[in-house]
């Protein structure tokens, strides 16, 4: 198939971006989105021109470092995936594909589609762990069963891959389905109920000092997030700071 | 030649990691602050390490290209970790551990090294379930265990179909804590570009700052390389698209021998190859071998139907199938090791009864498993005389339970119901167990040089079983470095600071720089992934899944026009002092042209079959790999000498003193 491309270019941190146009032709749609701009890349530096920045690596779903935000929606217009498991299958011959970075006041853009993402290492740093030694000297992991169900629960919530499309998805730029997933990861198992007032404090502390905007219950995150995280993790979030600030 | 010295302690296996740590020398922690340690790589070898020898009060520089040290190519591992806790009790041991691991790595790993990654395996999931990794759990609470390949137990922990995600996550966190403290200074979108000596010792690092392009100097007292293998050399592999192998083949040219680079494992369940505009390859974890049921058609006129579209695979009679992993391995069927699985693939494939349009794939199928389930989960239900209908529902529920997200990753590439009609697979690059040589305290060659994980050679011998890779990676950076480094580090308490105000700093620095000026003013006529694709293809079709000496001879000679044309005609666009992706991709692209020749004459060089390296004049009868012990049983550690193909070899012979040299069968 072929496309008209219209990407967003941007020099530097500092510099002014803006949409450019580029014609890509015999997509097959089999591609993924990210061979498709790699083609394209390919094309670019034969003429000499800059190839297009933009971040990945794993290219199948799990790293987290690509981020696109195509056609108006983060990871574009499938649903539970990363832009680099799209395919072209889900685009037609003489579309016109929109590809910008995601656009947060807490993730400024580097170059091109490429945007700095430290906010997100900062409000782990603030309390995303559970304080035990890596001796090895930690009791027998089946001295605590976990119920099923909240290994489970813990288990989805822990799913996050830290991409940042909840972020980018949102009006507010809000980064609370992030913040939430880590909390509830650790506040339904045992191992993390010792920490989890100072944690939940902690890091919806540092979440509001980087910028993010407020929750307001769209939940246009949770359908954008590649791993399905729900909405229920911002609530149980919720319930946990509210008894920490009880305390 | 000379013999490599592994410092494998005396005394009985069992006892030796223990008697060891008694008597190695430490460092007390006031010294500890005193003293600098590099970290590069933050997967779960890099990621558990920093976390560690910070947690002990040494002060750590950790290093990741990416821009967090969460995305280390780690996490895509899905299928689960070894350890030998028993739970299940089936009969699991350390000692069984350690016999599953030598006998899969057919032979050729050292003894003492494979004991002790058996022997703090239980650890580990101690270790993690503490962090609040969410390992699966059954409906009493207690943790789930699955099988894999080449074993008879189930001794495999896991997270869904994301362990290594959820394990890299736990190393994460405990590198989060640190790095709040001020123990681990992290520098994300940073790499390493080449290793600084001293007096002979490893003393500090250049980087390239991947934002702004500046070129930055680190100095330690000790530097630990931990940055995973170098699958990439195929160009397409299911490594990440970033993962290269430059830092473990820069200090190879400073110094660290390189060892049995020919030892590639070629993972069997990968999605196959669509067009020549892939990137790359993914992976569908082996757990899915405890389920999955692999066969191409028996009759070779369907085989031919097949791959012309004109025939469905449910379509195709029972009796006309061949479930030639059964057929040929009865004792171990579906899971036999890795090397074996893909090489039975290749075989059915070569004779032409692949199953694709390109004649590359075989069907992995779930029928079999999705109505033994569905009739299972009837009884469980109280439904008597359940409808076929309810059955495959009922069944198709327990598998998407177990898989759901790999097969929702299978449909979301192929476009194709997994649950339906069989699963499409073909063997690809996965994991490399040559590496980096080190000694029993994970030292290579150089002092004060360390390498972990997969970037180094030792545990897995010529063929990694499945979910050993994060125990390894694990064991290392959490368990055994820790230890071991102090033994070093306890003689460099009065070092002081290390300045990188030296010659030595200088003269690696201009090194570095004149080599990315190089590629920026080339102004070539081909982009660094034409070459990369190019080697790839001569590394495929010539040091692949099965190799002669007329290939690889020819890959060797191959592989030097490559380089030659790559340093001639290589375009890199854009600037040094930005972000510039084609440059990164240049210097690895140029390492893996070395790494790739050095590979070729590994291979050529190692006259016999073995693991995952198959050479095609040492085969049995009934065409099984032909080991060699009488003439190879030993470590080939290579020393850079200027040219890859002029490199020296040295041997570390191995002593099989507990385990009896056998002939691996899987029969």
């Amino acid at each position: 198939m072929d496309l008209t491309l219209k990407i967003w270019r941007q020099k530097g941190p500092q510099e002014k971006g803006q949409m450019v146009e580029y014609k890509v032709t015999d997509i097959s749609e089999h591609m993924s989105f990210l061979e498709m701009m790699d083609v394209l890349n390919e094309s670019l530096v034969a003429k000499n021109e800059e190839p297009i920045a933009f971040d990945h690596d794993c290219r199948e779903g799990i790293c987290g470092m690509c981020s696109l935000y195509i056609n108006g929606e983060a990871h574009g217009p499938d649903r539970g995936i990363t832009t680099c498991q799209l395919h072209m299958r889900m685009f037609k011959n003489g579309d016109t594909i929109y590809i910008e970075p995601w656009r947060a006041k807490a993730f400024p853009v580097i170059k091109d589609l490429v945007v700095d993402r430290m906010a997100f290492e900062r409000i782990q740093q603030a309390g995303g762990f559970i304080s035990v030694n890596t001796s090895g000297n930690t009791q027998d992991a089946n001295a605590i069963p976990i119920s099923k169900h909240n290994a489970d629960l813990s288990m989805d919530a822990a799913a996050c891959i830290g991409c940042g499309a909840c972020v980018a998805s949102c009006k507010n730029s809000s980064a609370m389905l992030f913040v939430s997933a880590k909390v509830s990861q650790f506040a339904l198992l045992p191992q993390g109920k010792i920490e989890a007032a100072d944690r939940v404090r902690n890091m919806v502390a540092q979440m509001d000092l980087e910028g993010f905007g407020n929750c307001t219950n769209t939940g246009a995150c949770e359908v954008e997030c590649p791993k399905s995280i729900s909405l229920e993790n911002i609530a149980r979030m919720n319930r946990e700071y509210l008894k920490a600030s009880i305390i | 030649m000379t013999t490599l010295n592994s410092r494998v302690p005396e005394g009985p296996i069992k006892d030796k990691w223990t008697l060891y740590k008694d008597k190695i020398n430490l460092v007390n922690p006031a010294n500890k602050r005193n003293i600098d340690i590099i970290v590069i790589g933050t997967g779960l070898a890099g990621g558990s390490a920093a976390a560690t020898l910070a947690e002990l009060g040494y002060n750590v520089k950790a290093f990741a290209y990416q821009d967090s040290p969460r995305r280390a190519h780690s996490i895509a591992a899905q299928g689960g970790i070894n350890a030998s806790k028993n739970y299940m009790g089936d009969g699991d041991s350390n000692y069984r551990l350690f016999y599953d691991t030598v006998k899969g790595g057919d032979y050729r790993s050292r003894e003492a090294n494979v004991y002790r990654l058996a022997e703090v395996s239980g650890n580990i999931i101690d270790q993690c379930v503490a962090q609040g990794v969410p390992f699966a759990r059954d409906y009493g609470g207690l943790l789930d265990n699955r099988s894999f390949g080449g074993v008879l137990v189930s001794r495999t922990f896991y997270a869904k179909g994301q362990t290594g995600q959820q394990l890299l996550l736990g190393a994460y966190a405990a590198m989060n804590r640190q790095i709040a403290r001020g123990k681990i200074e992290m520098f994300n979108r940073h790499e390493m570009l080449d290793i600084v000596k001293i007096d002979g010792k490893a003393r500090g690092i250049i980087a390239r700052d991947l934002i702004s392009g500046k070129i930055e100097r680190h100095a330690a007292h000790a530097v630990v390389i931990a940055t995973g293998g170098y699958g990439n050399v195929y160009f397409l592999s299911t490594n990440a698209m970033g993962s290269n192998a430059t830092a473990a083949w820069k200090i190879h040219k400073k110094g660290a021998y390189f060892a049995n680079p020919c030892f590639t494992q070629i993972h069997p369940t990968c999605i196959p190859r669509s067009g020549d505009y892939q990137s790359k390859l993914t992976l569908m974890s082996e757990s899915l071998r405890n389920d999955g049921r692999i066969w191409v058609p028996a009759k070779i006129e369907d085989a031919k139907a097949i791959q012309q579209g004109k025939l469905k695979p449910t379509e195709i009679a029972e009796e006309d199938r061949d479930y030639y992993l059964e057929r040929r391995y009865p004792a171990f069927g579906n899971l036999v090791p890795r090397d074996v699985a893909s090489r039975a693939a290749k075989e059915r494939c070569d004779a032409g009864f692949g199953v694709n349009a390109t004649g590359e794939a075989v069907y992995l199928d779930f029928a079999t498993a999705i109505h033994r389930y569905g009739r299972e989960q009837a009884k469980i239900h109280g439904i008597s005389n359940p409808s076929e209908e309810k059955i495959i529902e009922l069944g198709e529920g327990i598998i998407e339970a177990k898989y759901g997200n790999l097969f929702q990753m299978y449909e979301k590439i192929i476009d194709e119901n997994p649950y339906k009609t069989p699963m499409m697979i073909y063997p690809a690059t996965h994991y490399t167990m040559g590496g980096v040589w080190v000694d029993y305290n994970l030292m290579t060659t150089v002092p004060g040089l360390y390498c972990i994980g997969e970037a180094n050679f030792s545990d897995h011998g010529a063929n990694r079983l499945g979910a050993s890779a994060l125990m390894q990676g694990l064991a290392d950076g959490y368990f055994v470095l820790p230890y071991t480094i102090g033994d070093y580090l306890a003689d460099e308490i009065r070092t002081g600071k290390i300045s990188t105000d030296s010659p030595e700093f200088e003269e690696v620095e201009k090194e570095v720089k004149d080599r990315l000026e190089f590629f920026i003013n080339n102004k070539g006529t081909h982009s660094v992934d034409y070459f990369h694709k190019k080697l790839g293809l001569v590394m495929w079709n010539k040091v692949g899944m099965a190799r002669n000496e007329k290939h690889l001879k020819e890959a060797i000679q191959e592989i030097q026009e490559i380089r030659d044309d790559f340093w001639k005609n290589v375009k890199v666009p854009g600037s040094l002092n930005e972000f510039n992706q084609e440059l990164e991709k240049a210097g690895r692209v140029a390492d893996f042209l070395e790494l790739g020749e050095l590979f070729a004459k590994d291979a050529l060089e190692r006259e016999e079959s073995c693991g995952g390296h198959f050479r095609e004049e040492h085969v049995t009868e009934d065409g099984e790999a032909k080991r060699d012990d009488k003439n190879y049983a030993y470590v080939a550690a290579w020393e850079y000498t200027g040219k890859p193909s002029e490199a020296i070899l040295h041997k570390e012979q191995l002593e099989f003193k507990d385990i009896e040299l056998k002939t691996r069968s899987y029969k």
